[in-house]
């Protein structure tokens, strides 16, 4: 039994009167701090978190409805912008940063009554597959506090895990929810592109990010998404939610799911494969058809994200420029010397490798051998996922190709780092929803099982994968 | 494919509106080889027939009424973080030398 109750249990409970909103967020807030050693926080939003508190509490008592998520704290990614603390990424260019207004995710979740806690690490600007870039610490794996927890969103996979509070927000531009998710032992779910709203978010790559929960459950991740999901005037490629996402009744026999053939090859360490082939065993006893599926342009994926991620990364990030907001080199004679020296020092090595790569390939002379090339290999891709929802219901492979390495094991090559995101570009490229849900273990270490679906199937996949999860976790 | 020089590299940081190190620009030239010699792979692959994707969901123009909205923060609230302003605008350095 864990600390925290399903989440619509929860809400229930505070609307009941029969939980205190003010004691799950003391709760929370004392897990935080006794948990403080896995540096999976950057700050707390007390204050304003005892005043939410407070204020539900006081509704409930005067007989008022607060919403289907009254009283349920949670953990933002500390790239959303939220009042009550500062909006850093985990930059030093965004040290003292202080929002304005507030992410519309965060928006839709206060109005139904959940109270944010605190602000989780992660790589700065999400550059990252391990936390290892954030400008400020390493958040540890709470499985193995010498191993990373994955990134970009691996502060709040982590906090999820060691039950900092019910749920967390993340971000995925190549897999920044699922692998940490994989590597934590949590769900980490990637809605369709353009499912929930960005705005108030710091933007990486705009074709690729989406946003997303991550929760210790399905179901928890599926009430989370139902608060978020839909269109936004704010983020003009959002797009219409389906009626719910909390039904999640499923009949799998004769549900055709997908085996992707290019994520089960050489590559796949043995633990992580012998738990995925024990989970496809499960699913087919349960009823599912597996059948095994080619996407013959998947290995070009980790390519194609390379050239596309930093191109939209050195655009994104050109407002960085210490004139309006964040750090600012003060020093300077001039404007130019303003704008360089502040990105020379308020950025780290990770930001800066990628605006300079995303600057030469977009540059006059490479941008038809590079960008282009890709968002056209993109489409060849999109095109054989298309194909492969013809005929099968499900993807299914594994999220990752290896359980958490240690701590500092990649730091020192990029492109080894790059690697680590191989089984999860593909999704965002495609624009599909995606999912990492628990496998199992391999040397005490979580395995992720990722599952796919095509676009604005959202609460198939979801439904798909709640059953998935009681199928692997059946004794 | 060319081969990134150190002089390309110092081309890119001023695009990028970035000073780097001695240490930065050997470690750079060598990083960004290796990465372009990852995704040369691009270069052999058939795209004939195919356009470049350019937005994923298919979403083409979306538009909206043109009317000032009130979202709850103020031009006040938005120049807290400025680090320098005077009469409500943004001051910047000097731009002409």
């Amino acid at each position: 039994m864990g600390v925290w109750l399903p989440i619509a249990e929860i809400a229930q409970k505070v609307q009941a009167g029969e939980l205190k909103a003010a004691d799950l967020v003391e709760r929370s807030l004392k897990i935080i701090e006794e948990k403080a050693d896995f540096q999976a926080i950057i700050a707390t939003t007390k204050e304003r978190a005892r005043e939410r508190a407070q204020l539900i509490d006081d509704m409930v008592a005067k007989g008022q409805y607060v919403g289907r998520l009254a009283g349920v704290p949670f953990i933002a990614k500390d790239n959303f912008l939220v009042f009550g603390a500062e909006t850093t990424a985990a930059s030093n260019i965004l040290k003292g940063f202080e929002a304005s207004y507030q992410a519309t995710a965060i928006e839709r979740l206060e109005a139904e009554g959940a109270i944010c806690v605190a602000k989780a690490n992660l790589d700065a600007f999400a550059h990252g597959s391990s936390t290892e870039n954030s400008d400020f610490m390493t958040t540890k794996n709470p499985h193995d506090p010498t191993r990373v927890p994955g990134g970009s969103s691996g502060g709040s996979a982590a906090a999820v895990v060691l039950e900092m509070a019910p749920f967390a927000l993340g971000t995925d531009t190549g897999g920044s929810i699922r692998l940490p998710a994989s590597f934590t032992g949590s769900v980490g779910y990637k809605p369709t592109y353009g499912l929930v709203s960005r705005s108030g978010v710091v933007a990486m790559a705009s074709s690729l990010d989406v946003i997303g929960p991550m929760t210790l459950t399905v179901e928890d991740a599926a009430v989370v998404l139902d608060v978020m999901a839909g269109r936004d005037e704010l983020d003009s490629t959002t797009i219409d939610r389906e009626k719910t996402y909390t039904d999640l009744t499923i009949d799998v026999s004769g549900k055709k799911v997908g085996v992707i053939k290019e994520y089960m090859g050489d590559g796949l360490d043995p633990g992580v494969r012998q738990q995925i082939e024990g989970a496809i065993e499960k699913l087919r006893t349960a009823g599912a058809e597996i059948t095994e599926v080619s996407l013959p342009s998947l290995p070009l994926a980790l390519a194609v994200y390379y050239i596309i991620c930093p191109a939209e990364v050195s655009s994104n990030l050109s407002r960085y420029d210490g004139q309006r907001y964040g750090y600012s080199y003060r020093e300077a004679k001039d404007l130019e010397e303003s704008f360089s020296k502040t990105r020379s020092i308020g950025f780290g090595k990770e930001a800066k490798r990628r605006i300079m790569l995303g600057t030469y390939v977009l540059s006059s002379g490479y941008y038809d051998a590079y960008y282009k090339r890709a968002q056209t290999v993109r489409t060849k891709l999109i095109q054989e996922f298309a194909a492969a929802f013809e005929s099968v219901d499900f993807l299914l492979g594994p999220t990752a190709p290896t359980t958490a390495f240690k701590i500092g094991e990649n730091a020192s090559d990029p492109l080894k780092m790059y690697l680590t995101d191989i089984m999860t570009v593909a999704a965002n490229l495609a624009g599909v929803p995606a999912i990492s849900i628990p496998a199992g273990m391999s040397d005490n270490l979580p395995v992720g099982l990722q599952l796919f679906a095509a676009q604005r199937c959202d609460r198939s996949l979801l439904s798909f994968a709640k059953f998935t999860e009681g199928v692997i976790h059946e004794r | 494919m060319t081969k990134l020089t150190r002089d390309d590299v110092l081309k890119l940081a001023k695009l990028a509106r970035i000073d780097l190190s001695e240490e930065e620009i050997t470690e750079f030239q060598g990083e960004f080889n290796e990465i372009l010699q990852y995704v040369e792979q691009l270069q052999s692959v058939d795209i004939s027939g195919l356009e470049p994707t350019s937005q994923v969901t298919g979403l083409t123009n979306v538009m909206r009424e043109d009317v000032e909205k009130d979202y709850g923060y103020t031009p006040a609230d938005l120049l807290k973080q400025v680090p320098e302003v005077q009469d409500d605008q943004i001051k910047v350095k000097r731009m002409i030398g």
